[in-house]
Formats: C-alpha cells, structure tokens, sequence
C-alpha cells in the first residue's frame, strides 16, 4: 500500500481526486447528523470531545500511513499541490471574512495547513491546539453559524489529512451546506465560494462520462452531486437575483436536455448509419470506409442536385415558356414519330432532349415569368456555384483529414502500435477476425524482417527488368485503350452522321459500352502484371490504384478530346445551318427581313422550323448516357460477378470435384480501392458535365442512393472479407486528393468550353451571345447602376488585377513559409517535451529510491501493524462502499500477495509499480481489503 | 422499443445518457440485447449478473481474441468470473463507443491487455497478446526466436523508462500518436 502512495502517476489524478469523497461524505454525513443532534441539545462541549477522540482515533490507526502521506505529499505531483493550494486560499479568505479577534486563529490555522503537509506530529498537535483555542472561543463568543462551520473545518483539516485530495472539496461541501441554511447570513464572497462549488460540482458531472468508473460508482457520484447542485443552486443568489438566478438555471437544464435530446435526434436522421456499422462489424473498418465515403458524397450531391433543381430547372419548368411554344422547345417534324420510342428515350433524345433536362432547352430570355427571374444568369452562376462548392468541401475535407492523421506520421511506434492497436475491434465476424489474424501475423513477420534487415535480394537484376517489363506492358495498355477508344468516338461520329437507325444496337453505344469494359477488364490486366513485379503488398496496391487513375483519366480525357473534335464538327455544321437558315428565312418572308419578329406575317410551327445542332446538348446528352452506362456496368458486374458467382460457388460446391468455395472461384471479395476510384470518377463526370445538362447531380443522387442500398446488400450476402485487411485511415486522404485532382482535371474542360467556345446560336439560355460569361456583363449594364459597372470595368482592368494576383501569390507564400516555421517550432516543443518528460521521470526515480530506502525501515512496522489492525478489526459498513471499485481491489490484491516478499524486492522494480493508474492513495482501504479478499 | 424504455425508466435512462458515451437509441438497444441474454426467469431479477459464457455468445464479442479480457476488466463481480450486469455492460459498450475519448479508451485498453492484472504490461503480458494476435492455430503463431525480437522491440520503443515494463502512462503516450487506434477501438451493437 505504502509503496502505491509513494509515486502517483499524472494519469491517474483524476481517478483519485473525487474517489475518497464517496466514503468520506458518508463518513461526513454520519458525523455531521451526530453534530447536529448533539447541538440540539446543547452539549458542544461533549460533541467537541467525541469528535476529537474520533479524529485522534482516526489518526492513530492510521499513524504508520499518514507518515507515509507526509512523504508522498513531497513528492507529489503538481496538480496536487495546485489543489492544495486552492483549498488553503479558499480557507484563507474564508478567515479573512471573519472578525479581526479571530486573526490569531487564523495565521494558526494557516500554519496548521501547511503542516499537515509536511510534519504529522506537527498538525496532530496543532489540531489539538485549536480545539482547546476553540472551545474558549465558544464559551465566549456567541455562537454564530461560521464559528460551528469553522469549528468543524478545523476537525475536518485533521481528519482528512490522510486524503489531501479529498478534503478540499469536502470542506467545501460542509461550509456551503451550513451556509445555505441560512441564506441571509452569507456573505457575497461566500457566495461567490458557493457558485464556485456549485459549477465544480456540475463539471465533474459533465466530466463524469470520461472517468474509467464502474457504472454504479458513477451513479452515486452522479446523484449526489446532482443533490447537491439542486440543493444550493436555487439558494443562490438574494431577492430579484435569487429569481432571476433560479431562471438562469432551469433554463440551462431545460437547455441542456434540448441539446441531448437534438444529439440523439441528429445521430438517428444520419443515414444508413445502421447499415453501415452492420457492415463495419462484419468487414471492419475499411470496407465501412468505403460506405462512408459513398454517403459523404451522397451528401455532396444532394446539395448540387438542389442548387441545379431548385434554381435552374423549376424556375424554367414553372415560369419559362411552355413545351412547344419555341423551336428549341419542340422535338423537330423528322423526329417527332420516334420522340416517345423507348430507345430513343433511353439515349436521351426525342422527348427528353427538348426538356429542362438539357441545356437546349433552355430560353436566352432575360428574365421570365412574374418573379422577373434572371434565369441565364442563375444558370451561369449555379454552374459556377456548383465547381466553388465542390473545391470548398473537397478542400476542406482534406484539411480536417491532414489535421487527423497529422499525429501519426512520425514511425517511431512501429512496433508498438502493430501490438497495440492493430486489432479492429469491430470485427464480429469469424472469417473477418480469421483473416486478421493472418494479416496480423504477416505484418509481424515482415517488421521483424525489416527491422533485422536480413532481406535476401534475389537476383535483382531479374526483379528490376521485370518491373521495367511491366510498367511496359502497362503502358501499352494504357495507351491501347486510349487509342481505342479515341477511334471508337471518331466512328461512332460517322455513324451519327449517317442517322442513328440505321445501326445497330451495338453500334449506337458502342463509345460507353467500350468505356465500361475498358475500365472493367484493364484494372484485372493490371493485377496480373503487377504479380510480375514483386512489390510489398502495400505498395503494389499503390501501383495498382495508381495505375487504374491513369487509365480511367486517360479514357476520360480521350473522350474529351474526341468530344471536342465533335463539338469542331458541329459548330462547322452550324455554320452551314445558318446561313441555310437566312436562307429559308428570306424564301419564307419573301424578302423581309428575318429580324421582324414583332409582327411575323406568316406563323410556322415550332416543329418545322430548321434548326442548329446545338453542340452543348449533344455534350450533355454524352455524359448523360456515359454515366448511365457506367451505373449499369456497375451494377451488372455486381450482380454477375459477385451475386451469381457465389450463388454458383454455393450450390455447384455440393457436386463439384474441387472445393469451389475454398479453391479457384471462391466468393469475391469487396474491392474497396476500385469502388472509391469508381466513384471518384463518375463524381468526376457529373462535375464535367453537370453545366451542360442539369439533370446529371440529379442521375447521379439517384445512382448513389440506389448504389448504397444494392452494394450494401451484395457485400452482406455474397462478399468474403478482404484477405489483405487494409487500415482505413491511412488511405483516406489519397482518396480524396484524387478527387481533388479530378475535380481539377474535369472543371478544366468545361471551363474551356465556356470561355472559349461561343455558344450555339440557336438553343441554350446563352444563345445569340458571345460568349457564355457575357451573361455577367449584360446583368451589369442593366440591372445594376451605371457607377457599379464603371466600378467593375476598372477592377477588371489588367493593371488592378495583375498586382491583385501578385498580392494573393505573395500572401500564400507568406503563409506556407508561416506554415513551414510553425511546423518546425512545433517539432521542437514535441523534442522539448520528449527531454522533460525523460528528466521527470528520472527525478521522480530518484525521490523514489530515496523515499523507498527511508522507507525500508518503517515498512516491516507498518505491515505489521496493519495486519494487526486487520485480525482486530471487521471491515465496518463504510468501506463496502469501495469494494466496487474493482480497480481498487486488484492493487489491493496485488499488494497483499507482494507483501511478503516485499522487503526483499529491489527499490528499483517498487519504483516501476508505483506508476499505476488510480492507485489508491487511501490508507484505509488498505486495512478493509486485507481481511475480504485473502 | 416502447416497454424496453418502461422497463429502463425515464430517470435512469437520462442517468445513463449523462454517465456513458452513449445515444438514448444505444442504450435501449443496448438494454435490449442484454435482456436477450437473461432466461425467463432471471428478467425479474434486478441487477442481474449474466455469466461471462453468455456474454461472449454476442457476435460483437464472439470473434474477438481479447473477448475475455474485455468481460474480467468490466465485470464488477466480487468472483472474477467476469460475469456482467447492464451497468457493466453499459460501461463496455460505452467504452467502446464512437465518442469516447482517447483517455478513456486506452485506459481501458491497457487494462485489457494487463492479462496478470498487475498494473503494468510486462513481457509476459505482451507475449500473451502478441499470441492472442496472431491467433491461436500454429501457423500463424510466431517462432520462439520472433515473439524474442517482437517483445524487445516492443519495449524498447515504448518503455520510456526502461524498467523492463509498459505502464500506463507509456502506453498512452504510445497508444495517443497512433493513426487508427480510436477508430478501430470500437465496438456497436
């Protein structure tokens, strides 16, 4: 026992400060009811003396352990002291308060603090002194509430001595309880004490949830300390102030519980949260991260889905001109016979290309219907609105991200973490834990290599070419399906220009069917190669992921490269239409002119009137089928590859000649690294070509919601888990700067294609303009005061912007060089910190040695003692109340069985054992917890 | 879910809220799941003790190496046989649930892998977790000569003052910079 209250941890300081105040108010209680009967009947002089033969008793059964109190209190760690101190102010002003006759007890009693600390005799003696001092001053003086209050400090100070910790807050507890009795006699600093005490009372409520406590331990503290706040808290505080005090607190309760009650409302609307903890504890973290991941872009998308529904679509579909009042509105007369094929519809044309859908569709008119909505305007700026949104989010994701995993980038705890914190503790499910089990052990096996350093290098001259050898069939394949399906997009030009009927199915889809399978069968090609290249598992992966990256962006970017040369054709081709169309125009008017359009002499329907190609739509109308044939791949593969296969796998193992489930097919497994890169690229899509048609976010929050439901259904029923169990947080951040690189990589084509293409002249909310962004112009000369637009003429000039750029330019290389010293100083505090925390440790070695050598002499008495104490006296009924503390009781275990050998141990092992956490610092219990146990 | 939350009772139920990491929704699953576990007969009893046998047929539980440990070191049971009552288990799940601190979570890990309950992790103790690791079939379990080279790696990364064990405070100081350990120190129902 001694040796526990030699040293005490930092850890274990908040287990200590409030565990004795259980049994001490107890104690406290029983002590305080016994005065107060006593005083009743009138006998102070009686209760004086049975208090002091109770505190003296309590101080000789626990002579030997208060000396070695006095010691720990030397060597005690600072928080300690802290406490300490705070408790002798709080005493000290308590003395202030009262009347200057009492100044001579007061410096007594301030001497008498501090000697508790250091010499036992001393403070025995000087609470003696102070009870006889007392007892003079009582028959004198008239007996007011603070002299018993002090009286009873004085016999508290003694009797807690043992526990420092505790004392403070229990003398806190009994002054306030004799203040609130009677509220007028308080004074405004006792107050002041009393809301002090109140507040700690509630923020060891608040703090309760971290103590490492048995849960009812908790609940006592828990009720008492809610008895207590409720008890005090309305006292406080006089007249008006009392009220308006009392208001204050309810209103922070009712506030309190609103804030937990909309907690668990909030934890309850997040979606899918069960699904995805089911999966987490089947899979573990990383195939949950996975699903994480989908949600968080759920959510990105649902917010693009509203700015383009709500500011976009609506306001055309509920105030723009209705369907078939204007020729880009109207499917044209060739067409109309197969608007409302359902193979037409499924590619997006016919009916659903004259609809909002499209950018086409959409009206160049200023502002429409009652609300005078700006609707190009709105148009430009959500489709700017969206890519700002998704570089914030993506941005600051990754910040928050770096911050998390900013503590383990240093690998000084190699080894220790893989022991430590390598098992995922939400695996539940015996395959998962069976694989980690292997994984666990290969990581093992492969640190220790590592750290041996005896790795065999065979051959290395044959690993180096055949890693050569495979970034070279890689490459070959990457710019194989580049080639692909650059001539697959120039074809299927020819064919469009032919008339899509004429084809077959194929042939019409041919660009996203070859696309899909591309990016289905190459990631499987590179598996195969990168076998050949030997890397560490872990940085194979890297190369893999790395290298589907490369293909899916080299497909994306071919694709938009061939895009381009389409939308080149098409503009050539608007060329001709529109001088076709004068053309038409003027046989039409017979020589009028086309502009007249106030009073058009001869009305022609919508329909037949000749019309653009309108690049843009074509544009839209591409991504959209690309994304739909990209959804269906998906889920076909999901269904095929994974669903039958193991349904397959399943009912052929019963007459098969091999064990299929355990041999060649087996079950898949879920591939986390594809599916995020999946994901990250459709994203990708949806950010390319969300201006040209707005229904993609839309598509696209349909394709997650549905993805959610369907991959978290295949992975529960026909998934084995991963054999290679990857952390999850290591991979986070790669993730999203990959998609922070496609969003970077697909917002460059579109904003080409905005501000270098003008717009068609016939179709879309931008027509008959320019450029795209004049729309920001034309909104400046009309709707905003001349002066505004003076203002933003001159801001725009090249001579304010270039010093602007310049200025931003200097500002983040101020900040990264900021940064970059932070960083540094940072590293140095760690260092500092390393230092001082080695030297404390080797100071508290020392006093350690030192205080276990003086205590060589006294232990053999002292557990002797104890021992004797044990045999003579039953644990009474206030001790139960520690037993539950189980923590307790494995020290005290350990105590008794190293009691015997004690003597012989060396100082330097006791040394190590005083580092314990929680160790009790109470004499007490050492007496209790000999006699149950053993 | 409307009589699990009359059996629990409003005042206890908002105690608990207030004592644990734990959402209203966890507790009453919690609450649920636990009294799956009773017989008929004992659901009248209060405060029942489930013995550690039942505890562990829990699938959260089943596959988990350190399964027993988890129930000794929440057991508040005076035979150490690591049998449970809600409040014990309330305080496992409550442990293990997302937002506990990193305090309390590794306290409690320390104290999972003090196999011998001696306060601090020694040799012994590490060996025993290394096994548990690793798993207890023979191949994956390591050589004599590697778990020698493990465990002295082990300490001599984390015991700062080399006194040929890990005790508490070292092993926050190890178990804080790590990247993954709160997120995968964690168990929901």
């Amino acid at each position: 026992m001694s040796r526990d209250n030699l040293i005490i941890s930092d850890n274990d300081t908040d287990v200590q400060v409030d565990f004795p105040a259980e049994d001490q108010t107890s104690q406290e209680d029983n002590a305080h009811e016994n005065k107060r009967r006593r005083k009743a009947d009138g006998k102070e002089r009686k209760k004086r003396a049975i208090k002091t033969g109770r505190a003296s008793s309590i101080e000789d059964t626990e002579e030997h352990t208060q000396k070695h109190n006095r010691k720990r209190n030397g060597s005690k760690n600072h928080k300690h002291d802290k406490e300490k101190d705070q408790a002798k102010k709080y005493q000290n002003n308590k003395e202030e308060e009262g009347e200057i006759k009492r100044k001579a007890a007061k410096s007594k009693k301030n001497l008498k603090n501090e000697q508790t600390k250091k010499k036992e005799q001393d403070s025995e003696k000087s609470g003696t002194k102070k009870r006889s001092k007392e007892k003079k001053r009582k028959d004198s003086a008239e007996k007011d509430t603070k002299e018993k209050e002090k009286a009873k400090k004085k016999k508290k100070v003694i009797e807690t001595s043992s526990e420092p910790e505790s004392s403070e807050e229990e003398n806190e507890e009994e002054e306030e309880e004799e203040d609130v009795v009677r509220p007028e006699t308080l004074t405004p600093e006792e107050l002041e004490k009393l809301k002090e005490a109140v507040e700690d009372r509630k923020k060891l409520i608040q703090g309760l949830r971290g103590k490492p406590w048995p849960m009812k331990k908790k609940l006592v503290t828990l009720k008492e300390s809610q008895m207590f706040v409720e008890k005090y808290e309305g006292a406080l505080g006089k007249g008006k102030g009392r009220k308006f005090y009392a208001y204050k607190v309810m209103m922070t309760k009712k506030w309190l519980k609103f804030k937990r009650d909309f907690e668990n409302f909030k934890t309850a609307c997040i979606p899918w949260e069960m699904k995805i903890k089911e999966i987490e504890s089947h899979f573990g973290s990383s195939v949950a991260s996975y699903f994480l991941f989908l949600r968080w872009m759920y959510g990105i998308n649902m917010i693009l889905f509203g700015l383009t529904f709500g500011l976009v679509m609506v306001p055309e579909a509920l105030m723009g001109h209705p369907y078939g009042s204007l020729p880009r509105k109207t499917v044209p007369r060739p067409e109309e016979g197969s608007a409302m094929d359902f193979a037409v519809l499924w590619d997006f044309g016919g009916y659903a290309q004259y609809s909002v859908l499209f950018y086409g569709y959409y009206n160049n008119q200023r502002a429409i219907g009652w609300l005078k909505y700006r609707l190009p305007l709105s148009y430009f700026l959500v489709g700017v609105g969206t890519v700002a949104y998704s570089y914030m989010v993506v941005i600051r994701t990754m910040a928050r991200n770096a911050n998390e995993g900013g503590i383990g980038d240093d690998n000084s705890f190699n080894f220790s973490w893989k022991t430590f914190t390598s098992w995922d503790y939400l695996i539940g499910n015996p395959e998962t834990a069976d694989n980690k089990f292997a994984s666990i052990t290969t990581s093992f096996k492969e640190a220790i290599l590592e750290e041996q350093e005896s790795r065999k290098d065979d051959n290395i001259h044959l690993t180096r070419f055949l890693r050569v050898l495979a970034n070279f069939l890689v490459l070959c394949c990457l710019a194989g399906s580049g080639y692909l399906i650059y001539f697959v997009v120039r074809r299927s030009q020819k064919f469009t220009l032919d008339g899509l009927e004429n084809h077959s199915w194929w042939e019409r889809n041919e660009v996203n069917m070859v696309m899909s399978l591309l990016g289905m069968f190459c990631p499987m090609l590179f598996d195969v190669i990168s076998s050949l290249e030997n890397y560490h598992p872990r940085v194979a992966l890297q190369w893999q992921l790395g290298r589907i990256f490369a293909l899916f962006l080299g497909n994306l970017y071919t694709f938009i490269i061939a895009l381009m040369d389409e939308i080149n054709v098409k503009r050539e081709e608007e060329k001709i239409v529109r001088y076709n169309i004068t053309m038409w125009e003027a046989s039409l008017y017979n020589g009028t002119l086309s502009e007249n359009s106030t009073a058009p002499p001869i009305t022609v329907h919508p329909a037949d009137v000749p019309r653009g190609p309108c690049w843009e739509t074509m544009v839209g109308q591409e991504f959209v089928r690309l994304i739909i044939s990209d959804t269906m791949t998906t889920y076909i593969t999901l269904l095929i590859g994974d669903f039958f296969r193991a349904v397959l796998v399943r009912f052929l193992n019963y007459c098969w000649c091999w064990d299929l489930e355990a041999g060649f097919p087996s079950y898949s497994e879920f591939d986390v690294s594809g599916n995020v890169l999946g994901l990250i690229f459709n994203q990708g899509m949806i950010w390319m070509g969300a201006f040209y048609a707005p229904c993609l976010p839309a598509l696209n929050v349909l394709r997650l919601h549905v993805s959610m439901y369907l991959q978290c259904w295949a992975v529960m029923c026909c998934n084995v888990p991963q054999e290679r169990v990857f952390k999850a947080s290591g991979s986070n951040n790669f993730y999203m700067a990959m998609l922070l690189v496609i969003l970077f990589l697909s917002t460059l084509p579109a904003i080409y294609t905005i501000v270098s293409i003008p717009p068609s002249f016939d179709c879309g909310p931008f027509s008959g303009k320019n450029r795209m962004f004049d729309v920001i112009q034309e909104t400046l000369e009309s709707d905003f005061p001349a002066w505004f637009g003076k203002v933003f003429s001159y801001a725009s000039n090249p001579g304010l912007v270039l010093p602007f750029i310049l200025l931003m330019v200097l500002a983040i290389y101020y900040l990264q060089s900021t940064s970059k010293s932070y960083k540094q100083a940072n590293m140095e505090l760690k260092k500092k910190l390393q230092t001082q925390n080695e030297e404390n440790k080797k100071k508290n070695k020392k006093a350690a040695l030192k205080a276990a050598m003086d205590l060589e002499e006294a232990r053999k008495a002292a557990t002797q003692a104890a021992q004797l104490q044990a045999k003579h006296k039953p644990p009474s009924q206030q001790y139960e109340n520690i037993e539950w503390d189980h923590e307790q009781r494995r020290y005290h275990r350990r105590d008794v069985r190293h009691q015997p050998t004690r003597g012989s141990r060396p100082p330097h092992h006791q040394e190590a054992t005083g580092h314990l956490p929680g160790a009790p610092a109470q004499p007490r219990m050492h007496r209790s917890s000999n006699v149950p146990k053993h | 879910m409307g009589t699990t939350a009359s059996q629990l009772g409003k005042e206890l139920l908002s105690e608990y809220q207030e004592l644990t990491f734990l959402t209203k929704q966890e507790i009453l699953l919690a609450h649920k799941r636990f009294t799956e576990l009773l017989t008929r007969e004992e659901k009248d009893i209060p405060n029942v003790r489930v013995p550690m046998e039942r505890i562990l047929t829990l699938p959260e539980l089943k596959s988990n190496p350190f399964r027993k440990r988890i129930c000794y070191v929440f057991s508040t049971s005076e035979h150490k046989d690591g049998s449970l009552t809600f409040e014990d288990f309330l305080d496992l799940l409550s442990a293990f649930s997302d937002s506990a601190t990193m305090e309390i979570k590794s306290h409690y890990a320390f104290r999972i892998f003090d196999f011998d309950d001696d306060g601090t992790l020694d040799s012994d103790d590490l060996q025993k977790l290394v096994n548990c690791l690793t798993g207890e079939t023979d191949d994956t379990q390591l050589t004599f000569e590697e778990m020698k080279q493990l465990i002295s790696n082990i300490l001599e990364e984390s015991d700062i003052d080399k006194d040929g064990t890990v005790n508490l405070s070292e092993f926050q100081h190890v178990i804080s910079r790590s990247p993954d350990f709160v997120s995968s120190f964690k168990i929901v129902l």
